[in-house]
């Protein structure tokens, strides 16, 4: 039980997924103009996060261990995850028409979004088991979105700011991500793993 | 001969893939602590990059175009899985500090978006141009992000010591927050001599338009 506090407080906090690691920077930037857009992005990724590294472990443990196709996990797991896109958009779009509404244009990009693949990646690199996966997802997703979410606020505060030239846009919210970042190095040995 | 080189200017300055595109921040991001990682990563990224264009061109006439997302990804992923185990054969090291970054070059905006954008309109030879030109700039950032990184926040180039003991580095350059610092600043750089270079032009071209007037004028 502590076990999973700490992974889940390490991958939300210590080791952020966006701010530490550095997976999936271009939709960081690309949808985080508003709250809005960033929040439904935000919530995209969580619930995919946890179903991609979810289905991808079971394929790993029960397919490709016990065939000795271990090298075919970058192949087997790229295909899981448009497929899983693919199919969540269309259940999604019969079952629950409100919640597709929301999330629907946020879900093709998230099949290109390295978060994902790189979540299910790490999760087999790092030998968790059932119950720890599904808390390295969970609590990862719910990382991404406390960065991506205060980042879209801070950069909605931004439009009034009076920018010099060649900073507009971009680079000054890369500057920002970078000023977020070294305040969530405050947050190293809040535990230790 | 000059088209040609123009082709690969083009991914080198006009269009380079991560300061101009803004595609494949992840890979420059993670991997700049070290020159030598920097140049394994870009090497990787070109070679997948420049055979993918080339299959994905040579083959572009048979794809249906329903279908070219998969496929591209399918060739792709091929690719990857090859440098993958060849890096992981023989060279080991390189191949834990890269780490999950590897893989994740199936996803790299910037293969895909050149086999969509460019790959899968235009001839095999302007492809791998096309692929090399990306794969320079891209290379050229990565290096020139994790130099400032590399010699800032550890005195080192290369793993070679550059200043003497009295050095103290500065070593928020390598962690994280330095990565994110650095590229913005290169960024801003970028977009100050793009908008020097255009402030000229304009000039050149009212003088240009004036200097015709007072011709005509004479005339």
């Amino acid at each position: 039980m502590l076990k999973l506090l700490i992974i889940a407080i390490d991958s939300m906090l210590i080791s952020n997924i966006i701010l530490m690691k550095f997976l999936g920077i271009c939709a960081y930037i690309g949808v985080s103009k508003k709250q809005e857009t960033a929040a439904g992005m935000g919530f995209a990724v969580i619930f995919v996060m946890v179903m991609a590294t979810l289905i991808s472990y079971l394929l790993q443990i029960y397919v490709l261990n016990p065939l000795k196709l271990e090298y075919l996990q970058t192949i087997v797991f790229i295909f899981v995850i448009a497929a899983l896109v693919q199919i969540v958009e269309i259940t999604m779009k019969k079952i629950a028409p409100a919640l597709f509404e929301a999330l629907g244009i946020y879900l093709p990009l998230i099949t290109t979004n390295c978060t994902i693949l790189g979540v299910a990646i790490l999760n087999i690199q790092k030998n968790y088991n059932l119950m720890e996966t599904i808390v390295f997802s969970l609590s990862t997703g719910i990382g991404y979105f406390i960065a991506i979410y205060l980042f879209a606020g801070i950069r909605e505060k931004m439009e009034w700011a009076d920018i010099p030239e060649p900073f507009k846009g971009p680079a000054i919210g890369i500057i920002t991500a970078g000023l977020m970042s070294l305040a969530f190095f405050g947050f190293t040995g809040l535990v230790k793993m | 001969m000059n088209n040609s080189f123009k082709k690969i200017f083009n991914g080198i300055w006009t269009n380079n893939p991560v300061l101009v595109v803004l595609l494949g921040f992840c890979p420059v991001l993670a991997v700049s602590t070290t020159v030598n990682n920097a140049v394994g990563m870009a090497f990787a990224a070109t070679f997948v990059l420049v055979l993918s264009n080339v299959v994905i061109s040579s083959i572009r006439k048979f794809i249906p175009s329903k279908m070219r997302i998969p496929v591209f990804v399918m060739v792709i992923a091929t690719f990857v899985t090859i440098v993958d185990l060849v890096m992981y054969g023989y060279f080991p090291q390189l191949h834990k500090s890269l780490g999950v970054f590897i893989p994740l070059i199936v996803v790299n905006c910037i293969v895909f978006g050149r086999a969509e954008a460019f790959a899968s309109k235009n001839n095999v030879f302007d492809s791998f141009l096309d692929g090399i030109g990306m794969g320079i700039g891209f290379l050229l950032t990565i290096v020139v992000l994790a130099t400032i990184r590399e010699v800032l926040g550890n005195g080192t180039f290369f793993g070679l010591k550059l200043f003497g003991s009295s050095f103290s580095p500065v070593i928020v350059a390598i962690l994280p927050p330095g990565a994110f610092l650095t590229i913005g600043l290169m960024l801003g750089g970028m977009n100050f001599i793009n908008i020097k270079n255009r402030e000229r032009e304009k000039i050149r071209q009212k003088l240009e338009k004036e200097k015709s007037k007072t011709q005509k004028e004479v005339k």
